[in-house]
């Protein structure tokens, strides 16, 4: 073998070790430049004033995002009892009750769902909850977020629940438990860590959608005044401050964007907390 | 050495009995090859019990009789349908999917398959071939049976009891309220033992109990059967033979589905009948 061909071989091996590495450094630092941006950004503007004010009116500076904070949070509230118990139920389904046809079918259509972009389900979610009543509301945006926790806690849930060995199912059914008591009492708790961690990530991922926000939800400078009645939220609040013309408001975006991070990465640090604590599965 | 000596009491405090061989895939009616006339009060008795796994049939035609407050063990090759035959007698295999079962199984005179399930397994208790504790507590694990079956009385002295029974009071008494998953595999074993007894089962069912244990753990176990026999009936399924002449007080030996021979364990131990239940027993096969 000639020298120069051992060169061109080693060179090649590194370049491409460098360009893995390098793709992997990319991937980490995407978070920690976005995350450091919102900071340079939006850390000023991020004051006490900020958590309990309301917006102020157009042209004056100051004032917060209370409303869209307690909104956001608000809706999430929404979609958790409306998605949860649903994509619960529906992976307990799957992974104890289920048949070979049906199943294909439920896990296959959850997949789907999981890919429908998300302003289709908010235009979905508008003909639902917005149209028959004739205004937006705080439910209907729980309708649309509700809607795309579904498919996320499906396959969380059933995930966990698979993993539970079945010689549990079995000694509790041999001690005279029926099919959901042993569900109940003995699979469930068993991975209750897992898909405590399933559901909070299904939440962290639906807090920042904007678009099934848009005509749903829609939006509000103040305190919303009711379920039925439209109510604020950070991503909205951010789409509107960011294209606005305001220095001011670009700023409040900044911010608002730095509390929605803040959030989802809690909520993700609360679900990795949970799992590592839990003790089956 | 006590147990030993208790055994041979046993043994031959037990009726002396006339030997037929069910003949392999012999197609004569199970009254001509019956087991051994046992001339003690039954718990089970098995008749022409038939097992399939979709159209695969795993039990063919099975008689036996199983008697009250003694052991018996079956045993045979890998595969030879002695678990799913042990796991008929708790309806477990209705768990699983597209199984049948044909024949009769009579507990005390009734019929199993008439019974309610959940009555039915609260009577016939079952310990599993792994540990199998539930991720609680060692104190919740015992007292799980009594709670889904609703029992209003007072739980801590049932589960003292029962982990008494199960010969593990003494070595968990000060940690009741730790994790079952803290216990070794032999304590989980004597858990899931208790675990069992906590409803106070008539039979008890024992799939292999040992086989993920070591010899000491398994002496332990062995003696703690010998303790339960006067209140519980128990059949065994094992693997290990010198397990079965030890522990057991008859002895089923069960070859492709067919039960081949039974009869009490001294002698089949010693004097087998059929020539593949010594081929077996002797180590040729199996």
């Amino acid at each position: 073998m000639s020298a120069l061909r051992i060169t061109w071989r080693k060179s090649l091996n590194f370049v491409m070790l460098t360009l893995t590495g390098v793709a992997a450094f990319a991937v980490v630092s995407v978070l920690f430049l976005i995350l450091g941006y919102l900071i340079w950004n939006g850390g000023a503007s991020l004051s006490w004033k900020f958590f309990t004010q309301l917006p102020k009116p157009v042209g004056e500076t100051g004032g917060g995002m209370a409303n869209a904070i307690v909104g956001s949070l608000k809706l999430l509230f929404l979609a958790a009892v409306m998605g949860l118990p649903v994509g619960l139920l529906a992976g307990v389904y799957l992974a104890e009750f289920g048949g070979k046809t049906f199943s294909f079918i439920v896990r296959y259509t959850t997949d789907l769902l999981n890919g429908v972009p998300s302003i289709v389900i908010g235009i979905f979610a508008y003909s639902l909850a917005v149209l028959p009543v004739k205004h937006f509301s705080a439910l209907a945006g729980g309708v649309a977020l509700g809607i795309m926790v579904i498919p996320i806690t499906v396959r969380s849930t059933e995930e966990f629940l698979r993993a539970v060995p079945g010689n549990m199912r079995e000694a509790a059914m041999a001690l005279g438990a029926s099919r959901w008591k042993t569900i109940a009492t003995v699979v469930l708790p068993a991975a209750s860590g897992g898909i405590l961690t399933g559901m909070l990530l299904a939440l962290a991922r639906v807090a920042g959608e904007t678009a099934p926000l848009l005509f749903t939800a829609f939006g509000n400078r103040f305190w919303s005044q009711g379920w039925g009645q439209p109510i604020a939220s950070l991503p909205v609040m951010i789409y509107t401050y960011a294209v606005a013309p305001y220095d001011d408001w670009h700023r409040q975006a900044w911010a608002a964007g730095l509390v929605l991070l803040g959030l989802v990465l809690l909520s993700n640090l609360g679900a990795r907390f949970i799992l590592a604590r839990s003790k089956v599965v | 050495m006590e147990i030993a000596a208790t055994k041979d009491k046993i043994v031959s405090g037990a009726p002396q009995s006339a030997l037929s061989v069910k003949a392999f895939r012999d197609p004569v009616p199970m009254e001509k090859t019956t087991s051994p006339t046992i001339e003690h009060k039954l718990r089970l008795t098995i008749s022409n019990l038939n097992f399939y796994y979709g159209a695969k049939q795993a039990v063919f035609a099975l008689s036996l009789k199983i008697p009250t407050n003694r052991v018996t063990a079956l045993i045979g090759p890998s595969g030879c349908g002695k678990s799913t035959f042990l796991r008929t007698l708790n309806r477990m295999n209705e768990t699983i999917r597209n199984t049948r079962v044909e024949g009769e199984v009579l507990l005390d005179g009734q019929d199993i398959h008439s019974l309610d399930v959940v009555g039915l397994r609260r009577r016939v208790g079952m310990v599993f071939q792994r540990p199998n504790p539930f991720p609680k507590s060692i104190y919740d694990n015992v007292a799980y049976g009594l709670r889904i079956n609703g029992y209003k009385g007072r739980l801590d002295d049932l589960v003292e009891h029962s982990l008494r029974r199960a010969a593990l009071w003494d070595e968990v008494k000060d940690y009741l309220k730790k994790s079952a998953f803290a216990l070794s595999g032999g304590q989980q074993q004597r858990l899931c033992i208790a675990r069992a007894l906590a409803v106070d089962p008539e039979v008890l069912l024992l799939d292999e109990p040992c086989s993920a244990l070591d010899p000491v753990t398994t002496a332990k176990i062995e003696e703690l059967m010998f303790q339960l026999k006067d209140s519980c009936t128990m059949a065994i399924v094992t693997h290990n033979m010198q397990q079965a002449a030890r522990a057991s007080d008859f002895t089923a030996f069960m070859l492709d589905g067919h039960l081949i021979e039974h009869s009490e364990t001294s002698k089949l131990f010693t004097t087998p009948t059929d020539p593949r239940t010594e081929a077996y027993i002797t180590g040729r096969f199996g």
